[in-house]
């Protein structure tokens, strides 16, 4: 218990479990699931399935920001995939084809990051931010400025369809999550990148390829987005250059940090970022449930984030348990 | 820095590109001796209605014969004032300007004013204590496209059902009318109440989201979803669907903006009604244009005529909508 009180991960589940109850509390059927036309119906279906494609971002993006990097450009590429889509599927090819060519894109644009990254030395910040402007207007040229409807029902079961009355993004993500977890901390990967990003001079020395280390985190980022993208576009049938992703890497980045990776590189929570990125959901659709007005509804959730990393923050801790303890020595 | 020429090398192609790119634009032709020379300052092109409107004044000016001079603003106020700036310079006849954002824009203005140079502001307006600074401004009437949505709703439900209202992007010009507007005209029907209002950012995937929300909220306490565009209607008639429910039947969906694809929802029976916002400014512009340089005097305000589309013509008026 004092163990889970101590980690930051422990207080993410408590502002989360808070956040729960007060909808709860204004609204019963806020955690109600019932079974309609046989498949899972209710508002903690809606907030796994539409936070599926930030859990996606924020799982890349918690590998890159362990390193001691960042990736801005995920909602541009988020964009490029679904343009790619929508091209390949309204061209006739099948599945397997549009979502390996968006695995596929997604994963070239990190290979750019990666190496202006890693090889050439760029600022992370800077050399993603290339990325990020350039992309959406890739995005509109393949789109030519349009919003492409895409009529392919199978793509659509990727983001709305069900198995076994479960939805599939929502299990395909936790899925992912999964293998990462194992692929990193059951090999020497998680170590090699939370080597890297404490260190990497050091790490250098020790007989690690810290670049390829980096880059290969911007690979596995990218082919994150490439897949969320796939998501997005199928959860609207469309692919919408323009507003596909937008500030997605913000909600990305916000779900790793708050869910206890350090943006200055090192240990990382892959647990943590999934927490995290439902944490972002859940506010969005309370605000949605308790009728906030949308133009101040910035506020309360700013507050509500405010709030989290407070009690995730040590130093915050330290001075409240002092304030406890000085309390009882004067009584 | 052992990166900068790199990234000057970057820069220099990127900017030869884009030149090459402006080169290859198709010039007009002079067809007459002096053809009206016409600069145009677009926002950008943010969504398929800009895309829409730009083509318009594009083909119009080619019809006409005009050489138009296009600037794309790419969302940024500055690069309109440049554009402005140097259509100045070149001694256009006319200048056209879809203000960005309504304020700043007097400094400009008023050298083209210096310049005689008539300014046409069109689609968006500005805030200006001077009011000399524009010749007139066509656009459309957010307003009135509102108060159409509410007339018609009154008229389909009998003025009896609750609402829920899928709002543009908070603050800006088109979700302030058309959620005031509407607001304003359910007064005559107090049958019609709002019982939500949440705003789904003119997107799909928003109004989808809020939608779903919205079903396991109110569950069926609602029977009419007004969407202050397409987009958010096409996201609320997924989430209808996937519900389990008939969206236009067991729930009235009435949008504004009708683009192709919303006529469509209609002549399929899946969004009852849309509300017209004609971004084919084209015509009316270059007639206005011609009038100001004829010397005629034009109002200061042109509103377009807005259309109501629900099932009685959509399938006559598909046919037609070119975007």
């Amino acid at each position: 218990m004092k163990a889970f009180a101590k980690s930051s991960l422990g207080w993410l589940c408590a502002g989360l479990a808070l956040l729960v109850v007060y909808n709860v509390w204004h609204h019963p059927d806020f955690i109600k699931i019932t079974l309609h036309d046989g498949h899972l119906y209710g508002v903690p279906v809606d907030i796994f399935t539409q936070g599926s494609r930030t859990m996606l971002l924020a799982l890349g993006m918690t590998l890159v920001i362990a390193t001691g990097g960042v990736d801005l450009s995920v909602g541009s590429v988020v964009a490029i995939a679904g343009a790619v889509c929508a091209l390949l599927l309204n061209a006739g090819h099948g599945l397997v084809v549009t979502i390996t060519a968006a695995l596929g894109v997604g994963a070239l644009a990190g290979v750019v990051n990666g190496v202006l990254v890693a090889r050439l030395a760029l600022q992370p910040i800077v050399a993603t931010l290339i990325l990020m402007v350039a992309g959406r207007g890739i995005a509109q040229l393949i789109c030519d400025g349009q919003v492409i409807v895409i009529a392919n029902r199978k793509f659509d079961f990727l983001a709305n369809g069900f198995i076994a009355g479960i939805p599939v993004a929502p299990l395909l993500v936790a899925g992912l999550f999964l293998a990462t977890n194992v692929f990193v901390r059951r090999t020497a990967a998680g170590l090699f990148v939370e080597a890297v990003g404490d260190n990497e001079t050091a790490s250098r020395f020790a007989g690690l390829a810290a670049a390829r280390v980096k880059g290969l985190a911007y690979v596995f980022c990218g082919a994150c987005a490439g897949l969320a993208g796939v998501l997005w576009a199928a959860n609207i049938r469309a692919a919408d250059a323009n507003r596909a992703g937008e500030n997605a890497e913000l909600d990305a980045i916000f779900a790793v940090v708050v869910g206890g990776t350090a943006l200055t590189g090192g240990r990382f929570s892959i647990l943590g970022s999934f927490l995290g990125a439902l944490l972002i959901q859940t506010l969005a659709t309370t605000m949605y449930f308790r009728g906030v007005p949308p133009a101040v509804a910035p506020v309360p959730k700013a507050l509500v984030i405010i709030l989290v990393s407070l009690l995730q923050s040590e130093k915050v801790r330290h001075w409240a348990a002092g304030l406890g303890r000085s309390r009882k020595a004067a009584a | 820095m052992k990166t900068s020429p790199l990234l000057k090398i970057a820069q220099i192609v990127l900017q030869t590109a884009m030149v090459g790119l402006i080169a290859s634009l198709p010039g007009r032709a002079a067809e007459t001796k002096k053809p009206l020379k016409v600069g145009f300052a677009q926002t950008g092109a943010e969504s398929d209605w800009r895309t829409a409107n730009s083509e318009s004044m594009k083909s119009e000016a080619a019809k006409r014969g005009v050489d138009f001079k296009f600037s794309d603003g790419q969302g940024k106020q500055e690069n309109q004032i440049r554009a402005v700036r140097s259509f100045i310079a070149q001694g256009v006849d006319v200048i056209l300007l879809s203000p960005l954002v309504e304020t700043g824009w007097e400094p400009v203005l008023r050298e083209a004013k210096k310049a005689k140079i008539p300014v046409i502001l069109s689609d968006r307006s500005i805030q200006t204590s001077d009011d000399s600074l524009y010749v007139t401004f066509v656009g459309s009437d957010f307003y009135e496209e509102g108060r159409m949505a509410a007339d018609w709703l009154g008229k389909f439900t009998g003025g009896k059902g609750n609402i829920v209202e899928l709002q543009g992007t908070p603050g800006s010009a088109p979700a302030n009318e058309r959620r005031k507007s509407f607001g304003d005209a359910l007064k005559k029907y107090p049958g019609l109440t709002i019982i939500d209002s949440q705003s789904g950012n003119f997107e799909m995937s928003g109004g989808k989201q809020v939608m779903e929300a919205f079903l396991k909220k109110h569950g069926r306490n609602f029977s009419i979803v007004y969407a202050h565009n397409d987009s958010m209607a096409h996201g609320a008639v997924q989430a209808i669907e996937e519900a389990g429910l008939k969206p236009g039947k067991d729930i009235t969906i009435v949008c504004i903006d009708a683009l192709r694809p919303a006529v469509q929802a209609v002549v399929d029976g899946k969004i009852n009604c849309v509300v017209e916002c004609n971004p084919l400014f084209g015509p009316v512009v270059f007639d206005t244009a011609a009038k100001i340089l004829a010397g005629e005097k034009v109002p200061k305000k042109i509103l377009n005529k807005d259309e109501l589309i629900d099932a009685t013509n959509a399938a006559k008026l598909l046919p037609t909508r070119k975007y």
